[in-house]
């Protein structure tokens, strides 16, 4: 049933657009801020719409975050979008001081996260972001897996108060979902029930996910599929008794395996039913140059990656 | 120590050359950024075949002169002089941006002669004053220097390093602007406005200086009044054209990150060569 639905190609920098435009129109209070990367990113169609509501900072990073900081404390609803190389990376500070600790309606929008950028190379590349943002308090942190994710966990981010990291992919990528999944932020997303394990992933691994659960199923193990696009706070209870029904997990995201998804599901699993974990992700190296699906083979990111972890895990019990 | 310096009569085919590595490259790798390396052409030029003292032969060598890219998405420019100064061979540059290859997006330390991985930008003038201190420690007379963007200037740590290089009276260190006037998103003066930039500049105590940046003489002119300049950091506002050489593509700011095609390089390269 997913093959089919996997053919769709779309893009998370067009559904951010659509989002911002949509919920622009509705709420005179969200305003949006850009540095230097807009017409990338697509913020610039906002811009366009809403020209007295869009601010481009420059190439300056953490003072666009620090500007967002004033707009909340001000009664705005400020969502920020640059590159997730540059946010956070260029204003880990700005966000921990001036947005997180004072939990301000801060949107933070990174797209090109992981190493999915492609030819850029490393230093265009994100697989440190996931940990650092995750440790911040306060801080929600969000991957959608595909476009229409992206538009439902925009306005679910918008809907809910407080700072958001929300961290999309640059590549156009596989629909997972149909135009408008109903998707609730903390709330993981059972995509297919499964028995022997389950397979936990997030961002664009989670069609990479479904894709490893049919080749299982034709070597009858049962994969339970589930997209837990809010790392943070991470559904501890519904993760907890997957851990119960299946008796292990395979966890699979496009960033450092240390401090990602694979380290908070542990965190839970491990006080309060342990079961084997197999984590699938980057480990512990950069990124470089290369072409989307040349890169996520080379760095052990796709279904075939999840499909040998999860034999592994299966075998050994 | 190698020759690296050609007689000043030969720069201009270098530019020629250089130019016609970037477009070659940048469509063989289908992706990268044209605009701002064929604006920085006489610029690298005028440090690695006049003025800069470096051996290919020894990038390690510890009385070279050092040239951090700070707009490192410019690598294409580089990685073509590095080619031509014979740091690579010229057939590896086709490899640009390939998995696997040493010739990554943006410059790093697999390539030799790269002295500082550019790419997130507004770092690498901070770098450069960190070379020019050690030389200073060290009572080495190598210079520095540093290659940055008009765009990267919105970066605040820009504004940092410009305020600490005159504070440790480094004259060992340049500063070159490449002032083609756009950025990413649009023209600079409407994205974030930088004039008066010289103003700025001697405000911060720097030694300013502006040239056309496609005028070899004058580009050296200047560096050489800069090295003049014992214990003042000189900043050189280099006037220039985004995407210069390729009419298309000069002002026009899609040409920052657009790579042209392989039939349109051919056309350009043959016209390059008549003339
Ligand atoms: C910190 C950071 N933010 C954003 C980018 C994305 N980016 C790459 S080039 C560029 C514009 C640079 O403009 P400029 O410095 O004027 O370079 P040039 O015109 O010489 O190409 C931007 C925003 C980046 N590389 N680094
Ligand atoms: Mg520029």
């Amino acid at each position: 049933m997913f093959g089919l639905m996997l053919v769709q190609m779309s893009s998370m920098r067009d559904a951010l657009a659509e989002a911002l435009l949509e919920l622009g129109s509705k709420d005179p209070k969200l305003v949006v801020l850009g540095a230097d990367t807009s017409v990338s990113i697509k913020t610039s169609l906002f811009a366009d719409r809403f020209p007295d509501r869009f601010f481009n900072v420059g190439i300056a990073e953490a003072n666009m975050i620090g500007i967002a900081a004033g707009l909340a404390l001000a009664g705005k609803i400020p969502y920020v979008s640059t590159y997730s190389a540059f946010v956070p990376g260029k204003c880990l500070d700005q966000i921990r001081n001036a947005v997180a600790y004072p939990n301000l309606d801060v949107k933070i929008v990174s797209s090109h996260g992981g190493v999915s950028v492609g030819p850029d190379g490393a230093s265009h590349q994100t697989v440190e972001d996931v940990a650092a943002m995750r440790a911040i308090p306060h801080l929600r942190v969000v991957i959608p897996a595909d476009a229409p994710a992206t538009r439902v966990l925009i306005e679910e981010s918008w809907k809910t108060p407080g700072p958001f990291y929300i961290r999309l992919s640059r590549p156009s990528v596989p629909e997972v979902y149909s135009s408008r999944p109903d998707l609730k932020v903390g709330q993981v997303k059972v995509l297919r029930e499964g028995t022997d394990l389950a397979i936990i992933a997030c961002g664009v691994m989670v069609s990479e996910a479904l894709e490893a659960g049919e080749s299982l199923a034709k070597e009858k193990i049962s994969a339970e599929i589930i997209d837990s696009h809010t790392l943070k706070p991470l559904d501890a209870d519904t993760i907890v008794s997957v851990a119960r029904k299946t008796g292990g997990i395979v966890t699979a995201e496009e960033q450092n395996i240390i401090g990602g998804l694979g380290s908070a599901v542990a965190e839970v699993v491990s006080s309060s039913y342990p079961v084997p974990i197999s984590m699938v992700g980057v480990r512990d190296t950069f990124g470089e140059s290369g072409e989307y699906k040349e890169l996520m083979a080379k760095y052990g990111l796709t279904s075939k990656d999840i499909v040998r972890a999860a034999k592994k895990l299966v075998a050994s019990r | 120590m190698e020759q690296t310096q050609i007689p000043f009569g030969m720069l201009l085919q270098k530019a020629v050359k250089i130019r016609t590595h970037i477009l070659e490259m940048l469509a063989e790798a289908k992706s990268g950024h044209p605009g701002g390396s064929l604006s920085a052409v006489e610029i690298l030029v005028s440090l690695y075949f006049y003025k800069m003292r470096h051996d290919p032969k020894r990038p390690a060598w510890p009385d070279r002169d050092r040239f951090v890219l700070s707009k490192g998405h410019a690598a294409p420019v580089l990685f073509a002089t590095l080619a031509e100064a014979g740091y690579i061979p010229v057939s590896e540059l086709k490899t640009l941006r390939k998995l696997n290859s040493r010739l990554q997006g943006h410059p790093d330390h697999r390539v030799p002669g790269v002295e500082f991985p550019g790419g997130s930008l507004g770092i690498g003038l901070s770098a450069a004053i960190g070379m020019a201190l050690a030389g200073k420690i060290d009572k080495k007379d190598y210079r520095v220097y540093a290659l940055l963007g008009d765009g990267e200037l919105d970066e605040g740590e820009t504004w940092e390093a410009a305020m600490a290089a005159p504070k440790f009276k480094l004259g060992n260190l340049t500063a070159i602007i490449d002032r083609n006037g756009i950025q990413q998103d649009g023209l600079t003066e409407q994205i974030m406005p930088m004039e008066p930039l010289a103003y700025k500049w001697k405000a911060f105590n720097w030694h300013v200086l502006e040239v056309d940046g496609f005028d070899l003489r004058q580009v050296i002119e200047a560096l050489e009044k800069a090295e003049n300049m014992r214990n003042r950091p000189t900043v050189i506002i280099a006037h220039t054209v985004k995407g210069k050489g390729v009419s298309f593509m000069e002002w026009d700011p899609a040409y920052h990150g657009k790579a042209p095609d392989k039939d349109t390089v051919k056309k350009l390269v043959e016209s390059m060569r008549q003339q």
